[in-house]
């Protein structure tokens, strides 16, 4: 009895002790959080809308992460493992998810999303808390604008705005219109940038009709009733691609024959899927195409996807999902994988790193210099139409 | 002066063209407002899962056709069917355990039920947008005089005149109407007269949700990407125009319906640049409609029973 009554002190009592010891010393902190990563896996986040409105986007960028993961599982002989996070779509919803990564998962790296609005929601939370990210398509250049620890492997809309509105000009465009999606980042900033540059090419006053709509909308008779009497050449309607493709049958069938041009979003299955034959003949900028793929690890990727998925080729969000795999690797191969300031620090530093879209150098803000591709949709499938270097608007 | 420069500006053509469009998107809202209201003139509850009784209709209707390659017609008469049986199987399990709790168990109790219809959707159809199959002649377009008609917006405001006729008729001139009649005015004293009041409140289910899917199905049709949470926003609207026309009161709601419509499709017409804030103007209704006349436009004065 006396016994017992001993060793359930010396329990208490050693209990009381540790605590106060796990409280007290930061060391023991430290080495229980170093313990997954010596167990063998490192772990890197992984940021996308798996549902909601931007699902299809999502999981066409998990594609292209998981496939670099199953091309380069390890680092300095450790295993790479993924966590996957599903930000819904949704803006307050990114935030908690980002947060949970960071601290419950704590993950040293975090890769995603699409969406700027959605990569926006978790900016301040990877710049406090230091962890860094690497955006997969988010184009709005807010997203790495003074935040150190977002980077991205997409190009950014005032290039991708210019791209569009020189290939609108070059096709004889006068005077245009722009439909955007007023609640989200991604096509109001796009908007923004296409209609400077158009200006800037045929004037001031050749943007005839800047018309909005909501995220979600279904009906958008009104505003294209009034675009139509306006009679534009061209409608540039950047936005989420559910809602574009709806847009876009739904122009044609109150009898707007004009071409529609739009951003790399359309670029998901889905966008056909919906808009059906209606949306044949569109155009819209991307980052990749499988037919001018030509750097090696290009190669690769497509041949991995080929296997994959089989008889489908994968667009520009997938490419770039891939990308940013690449530049976390590269940068955790020389900084290491614990300290994820060392690694921001080894990812802003990128230069020259071979990827799927050409060689990736980040700037000061965080983003790459890019070369654009312009697509079509033809017969329900997405088909080249050109290629677009930066040097090539400078030239201009 | 801005208003009088739009109207101006506005060509007849264009103006039809926008009258169209109010009125088969008002003819939809009205459709599947008359189901919160008949669930609320009966139980004084808001269903709120009506909206994804309307997301499921939808679903039903693209699978036949696409899945199972059953011809429209008969894909319609079977969805109309299982969404009335959807209906009634709600009530049953989520509603009828709940009718001696206080009226806020089954309130909440209804927002579970509408979370539980979404996240099943979501879960079994995926979370990626379906496209509604296009119907022969129905989807096509029809331009008269330079007014480009969908076909079916034809028949929208045509059909949910009909069913505000039939459905009047059944609750003012059958038996059924009228058991429904009394348990909406004091459901103690219809069970003590003889009304089988669970037999009722089944039927008034299986009715507005025989509507929502009648809705459902024209709005595929008109709006064909389909989502698990496509009914929450028009049915956000339509439970506005409920309350716009009265709550309770089943011309109301179509009143409200034709009024949230027109009105979200004129502002856009002639105030552009608020294009953006067309969801705003339902919800500018309701507050007014609150604070001038709380009751709705049609609803008549209710001493709340004891």
């Amino acid at each position: 009895m006396k016994m017992k009554k001993f060793v359930s002190a010396f329990l208490a009592s050693a209990v009381a002790l540790s605590l106060v010891a796990g409280c007290g010393g930061g060391d023991k902190k430290k080495a229980e959080e170093k313990k997954p990563a010596a167990a063998g896996a490192v772990k890197v986040g992984v940021f996308l809308p798996l549902t909601g409105d931007n699902a299809a986007g999502g999981e066409l960028e998990l594609r292209g992460i998981k496939l670099a993961n199953k091309l380069h599982p390890e680092i300095n002989g450790k295993k790479i493992e993924l966590v996957i996070a599903d930000n819904k779509s949704d803006k307050a919803e990114a935030a908690n998810v980002a947060a949970r990564l960071i601290e419950k998962d704590k993950v040293k790296v975090i890769l995603g999303t699409y969406g700027s609005s959605l990569a926006m929601a978790a900016g301040n939370i990877v710049k406090d808390s230091k962890v860094p990210a690497i955006g997969t398509s988010c184009t709005n250049p807010q997203v790495t604008k003074g935040n150190d620890y977002y980077f991205r492997a997409c190009f950014i809309d005032p290039f991708q705005g210019t791209v569009m509105a020189n290939y609108a000009f070059k096709k004889g465009a006068k005077k245009v219109a722009i439909v955007q999606e007023v609640s989200n980042d991604y096509s109001v900033g796009l908007a923004k940038f296409f209609k400077e540059a158009f200006e800037k090419l045929a004037g001031a006053g050749s943007v005839v009709e800047i018309a909005n709509y909501q995220t979600g909308d279904k009906d958008f008779s009104a505003q294209l009733t009034n675009l139509k009497a306006k009679n534009p050449d061209a409608i540039f309607a950047p936005g989420n691609f559910t809602e574009s493709a709806l847009l876009i049958k739904q122009a044609r069938q109150l009898g707007i024959k004009a071409p529609f041009l739009g951003g790399d979003t359309w670029e998901t299955q889905d966008f056909v899927n919906v808009g059906s034959k209606e949306v044949d003949g569109v155009a819209f900028s991307s980052a990749f195409d499988s037919t001018k793929a030509a750097t090696p690890e290009a190669k690769k990727f497509l041949e991995a996807y080929a296997k994959e998925y089989k008889g489908e080729q994968p667009g520009g969000l997938t490419a770039l999902a891939y990308d940013s795999y690449l530049i976390a690797l590269n940068a955790m191969q020389k900084a290491g994988v614990d300290d994820s300031v060392k690694i921001r620090e080894a990812i802003a530093a990128t230069k020259d790193l071979e990827t799927t879209t050409g060689k990736t150098t980040l700037n000061a803000d965080g983003d790459p210099i890019k070369s654009a591709v312009i697509k079509t949709v033809k017969d329900g499938k997405f088909s080249f139409i050109d290629m677009v270097n930066p040097e090539d608007l400078k030239a201009k | 002066m801005e208003l009088f420069q739009a109207i101006t500006n506005m060509t007849a053509v264009s103006f039809a063209q926008h009258m169209v469009n109010g009125i088969s998107l008002g003819s939809l809202y009205a459709l599947i407002a008359i189901g919160y209201t008949m669930v609320y003139g009966i139980l004084l509850m808001i269903n709120f899962a009506h909206a994804d009784i309307v997301m499921m209709a939808c679903y039903f209707a693209l699978f036949g056709i696409t899945t199972f390659h059953i011809p429209w017609y008969l894909t319609f008469i079977l969805t109309i069917a299982a969404t009335a049986l959807l209906g009634v199987i709600i009530e049953r399990s989520a509603y009828r355990p709940l009718r001696d709790a206080p009226k806020n168990s089954v309130l909440i109790s209804a927002i579970g039920a509408s979370f539980l219809l979404e996240n099943l959707a979501n879960y079994l159809f995926s979370g990626r947008p379906l496209h509604f199959p296009d119907i022969p002649f129905l989807s096509s377009m029809i331009d008269l005089n330079g007014i480009q008609v969908q076909a079916i917006c034809l028949f929208i405001p045509v059909v949910t005149l009909a069913c505000l006729f039939l459905l009047l008729h059944i609750v003012n001139h059958t038996k059924t109407g009228m058991a429904m009649r009394a348990v909406s005015k004091d459901y103690e004293i219809a069970r003590v007269m003889g009304v089988n009041i669970d037999n009722i409140i089944s039927i008034t289910f299986a009715i507005g949700s025989a509507l929502a899917a009648i809705g459902a199905i024209m709005w595929g049709i008109r709006y064909p990407g389909i989502t698990p949470y496509l009914g929450v926003m028009p049915g956000l609207k339509c439970f506005i125009a409920a309350v716009v026309g009265g709550i309770g009161n089943i011309k109301g709601a179509v009143i409200g319906g034709f009024i949230l419509g027109l009105g979200e499709i004129l502002i856009v017409a002639f105030f552009p640049q608020f294009s953006g804030y067309r969801d705003a103007f339902a919800f500018i209704m309701l507050l007014l409609i609150l604070f001038y006349k709380p009751t709705g436009l049609l609803g008549e004065k209710m001493t709340e029973k004891v």
